[in-house]
């Protein structure tokens, strides 16, 4: 255990600082900002994307199981990044729209 | 060896912009720009990835058609989602894409402990090979991300009405066992290393997804905001869980902070609601709001308005607030209501919409479907503000919002949404509430100030009623 917290310090400093950050960041956030933040937030944990191309780029031909799978995954994590954001910009379009008028 | 270091630049720019994103995304100016900030490091992370990622032996990646291929796919299928969605879906479509999300990184799990076990299967020293730490990850991606999905699938079906409410006596029991067998299943396998280790792990999947299933089942709309935010944050552990896995720094970072920032939006949330976490997880409007409310048996009469009469009342008053809820979504009202909103302030009326944190489905979805009626942002005013003024207001006009206006919340400890705050409409001159029935609301309680000598009631879908409103406005 104390080894393992050891090989892997440096992550576990990036966990602390990012957890402090995310609740840094969202706790001046106005309440119309809400939908906005959730969406934009829900775009951004789509970078699970990335774990699914390299374990597809992993998988061996042969291997349809984990050929099929991580396609899925990849599907999948396209759809949340895209969709997300695409979602988000919509929502915020509309702010700006108000804003210039 | 250069291109690890190209790869370990471009994560790092791609964490820098999902922090510079979220940030700029907490400010009205900002926001726009931060998602194209923060999607434009995804997009620079995505092919920085697909082109410099070696393995520990230098390999690169290889079947780029398959990952193309499920780029291309899932890009143009949630583009063209996001794109053809009504406004008032929003909130399902969110919920839809996390446990896409959430399917992804349980899949990534899946496949990694596959590969785990055909490399060491038949192997005394199975996990000898690995760190106890390694497997924790998986399990905790698998767990998570199923959770996350099952969950979010569930709320997107009861968001478009495809689902019912759902409980039975003693769930919480039931998920808080299917929790305690999910966490001493992973103890048991991590401590002891029995050798069914492939029998535990799917056993795990299935018990996760079964809890995501029966915690979001019997927790009702009220509480679907929460519910939506927490499972946004549990698919960023579950994400950065795969950044654990694969060192990949750009991983975690994004996934920690939407787990940490969607943690504490969450509890935000909660607050808004006075209620805790823990309430919100084991618990439920259920029962305990049939009872408050067929406590008072006696029958009660409420007051009718005609449109004409709400029509003179509204442009002869010198102030009106409108509240909307769930009720004007349904009826894709937001254009009309500011239709309404422009005759009036016209004819010297001045109007204000007041927000409660939870109105609609989702915090700020009032915001977002005014806003696409070009509200202007500075008459949306929010729950505090909102209660000074109500106290000089001439005509409170309630758009399809019930459990935000109901003085039981402040005056009847019985109810169970008691010292939840809420829009003191009650304490204006005049309230009009505009619903299609005299059904409760989605806390499925009752709310007397229907009943109260100083409201009116108007029957009817919000947006016809504010269309014939219009018309009669107009003809004055």
């Amino acid at each position: 255990m104390l080894e393992w917290i050891n090989t892997h310090q440096q992550i576990i400093y990036i966990v602390l600082l990012m957890v402090f950050l995310g609740i840094e960041i969202i706790g001046r956030v106005p309440s119309v900002l809400h939908t906005p933040l959730m969406s934009g937030a829900n775009a951004i944990h789509g970078v699970v994307v990335l774990g699914a191309i390299i374990v597809m780029g992993k998988a061996e031909s042969d291997n349809y199981m984990a050929l099929i799978l991580g396609f899925l995954a990849v599907i999948l994590g396209a759809l949340n990044v895209a969709g997300g954001f695409v979602v988000t910009d919509r929502m915020l379009e509309m702010f700006k729209q108000k804003k210039s008028k | 060896m250069i291109q690890q270091s190209v790869l370990t630049v471009i994560y790092l720019i791609a964490a820098v912009t999902f922090i510079l994103g979220l940030k700029m995304l907490s400010s009205p100016t900002s926001a726009r720009k931060g998602n194209l900030v923060a999607a434009a490091g995804m997009v620079l992370a995505i092919i920085g990835t697909i082109v410099f990622y070696q393995d520990e032996e230098g390999r690169y990646l290889k079947n780029h058609v398959w990952i193309f291929g499920g780029l291309v796919i899932g890009t143009v299928v949630g583009w063209v989602a996001a794109r053809k969605v009504k406004m008032t879906a929003m909130p399902e479509m969110v919920s839809l894409f996390n446990g896409m999300g959430g399917a992804c990184a349980a899949l990534i799990s899946l496949i990694e402990f596959n590969h785990l076990t055909s490399q060491y299967s038949g192997q005394d020293g199975f996990f000898s090979a690995l760190s106890g730490g390694f497997l924790f990850i998986i399990f905790l991606g698998l767990i998570i991300g199923s959770i996350s999905f099952a969950g979010s699938m569930v709320a997107w079906g009861k968001l478009n009405g495809s689902l019912k409410d759902f409980s039975f006596k003693g769930q919480h029991w039931f998920n808080f066992i299917i929790l305690f067998l999910i966490l001493s299943l992973v103890v048991y396998t991590l401590a002891w290393r029995p050798d069914m280790t492939q029998v535990l792990f799917y056993l795990v999947l299935i018990l996760s997804l079964l809890y995501g299933l029966f915690f979001v089942m019997p927790i009702g709309g009220a509480d679907m905001p929460v519910v939506i935010s927490l499972l946004n944050s549990f698919t960023g552990v579950a994400a950065a869980s795969g950044g654990f896995l694969y060192d990949n720094k750009a991983m975690l970072t994004g996934g920690i902070l939407v787990g940490a920032a969607g943690t504490l939006l969450t509890i935000l949330m909660c607050k808004a609601m006075n209620r805790s976490i823990l309430n919100v997880l084991i618990g439920n409007f259920g029962g305990g709001g049939a009872a408050a409310g067929a406590k008072d048996g006696s029958v009660k009469s409420v007051k009718e308005i005609s449109i004409n009469d709400l029509a003179i009342s509204l442009n002869y008053s010198k102030s009106v607030v409108i509240v909307p809820g769930y009720g004007l979504a349904v009826a894709q009202a937001q254009k009309v209501t500011k239709e309404l909103e422009d005759i009036l302030e016209a004819n010297g009326v001045e109007v204000k919409y007041a927000i409660h944190p939870v109105a609609g489905r989702m915090p700020g979805h009032m915001n977002v479907l005014l806003a696409e009626a070009d509200v202007p942002y500075p008459k949306l005013i929010d729950l505090e503000e909102a209660n000074e003024l109500l106290t000089h207001t001439d005509v409170v006009l309630v758009l399809g919002a019930n459990d935000v206006v109901n003085p039981a919340a402040k005056d009847d400890p019985s109810s169970p949404i008691y010292g939840m705050p809420v829009l003191e409409v009650w304490k204006s001159k005049m309230t009009v509430v505009v619903k299609r029935s005299m059904g409760s609301g989605y806390a499925g309680i009752e709310n007397p100030l229907f009943f109260q000598d100083k409201t009116r009631m108007l029957f009817g879908d919000a947006k016809k009623v504010l269309q014939n409103l219009v018309t009669e406005v107009k003809a004055l």
